[in-house]
């Protein structure tokens, strides 16, 4: 299960309507271990497509260095289908797999923008190429620990 | 010449979970040879037909050596080499 706070919910939907009909990519982050995510990173999509995205090489290696110092990891990746349903393409899954063998595997949050009026967005477990969607559980405010 | 290689979480299986270790070389592909000596089987992870894999990046300080001709890019000492998964989807 997902559990997120509104506001972040919030600001990914907003990037990807802002960068729609083009793919918005980018992170959650959040405490090494922790299964939380505390902060958005929208990303940019160096490759500007409206059927792909990839994070910018150069960004990524400085938004990884700041989190890194910081202790934290990305706890969610997320990105946009702008035309096709919120469902990890064969692509995503390959990606995955090659990322699960360097950090810890996130969850995917897929946001669906076909809709002009009502967005869609789902979360899911990417491992051995296998798929799973899970529940996402949206608060208003972070629980203390 | 000494470098700092930053080494991805999971990858810290072969280093005894050290997050950075020190290597040499003058290009990337020697530090890669000689991380590979002293954590066997990183290579593997890194480099596929004797080119860095397509959805690896490796960089030297802020510098995505891709963009300076990979295996082949210039390494100083005191360097900071980090590697990093691409990040990319459909």
């Amino acid at each position: 299960m997902l559990r997120i706070r509104r506001d972040l919910v919030d600001a990914m939907v907003a990037h990807a309507r802002r960068d729609h009909p083009d793919e918005a990519c980018g992170i959650l982050a959040g405490p090494e271990g922790s299964d939380r995510p505390e902060r958005a990173v929208p990303m940019l999509n160096a490759a500007r497509s409206p059927t792909y995205y990839e994070f910018d090489p150069t960004e990524w290696n400085a938004v990884y260095r700041e989190m890194a110092g910081d202790d934290e990891e990305p706890v969610v990746i997320y990105h946009s289908h702008t035309a096709t349903e919120p469902y990890p393409s064969r692509t995503d899954i390959a990606r995955a797999g090659e990322y699960a063998t360097m950090l810890p595997s996130p969850h995917y949050v897929l946001i669906g923008t076909r809709d002009p009026d009502v967005h869609e967005l789902r979360s899911y477990r990417i491992a051995d190429g296998a798929v799973t969607e899970e529940p996402v559980e949206i608060v208003e405010t972070a629980t203390p620990q | 010449m000494a470098v700092t290689v930053s080494i991805p979480t999971i990858l810290r299986t072969h280093t005894g979970g050290q997050k950075s270790v020190e290597a040499s070389g003058s290009t990337v592909a020697e530090v890669i040879d000689s991380l590979d000596a002293s954590h066997g089987g990183l290579k593997a992870r890194l480099v596929r037909e004797g080119s860095l894999h397509r959805f690896v990046n490796v960089y030297v300080n802020d510098e995505d050596v891709r963009f300076a001709g990979g295996l082949e890019a210039p390494v100083s000492d005191g360097d900071n080499v980090t590697i990093l998964p691409a990040v990319a989807g459909g």
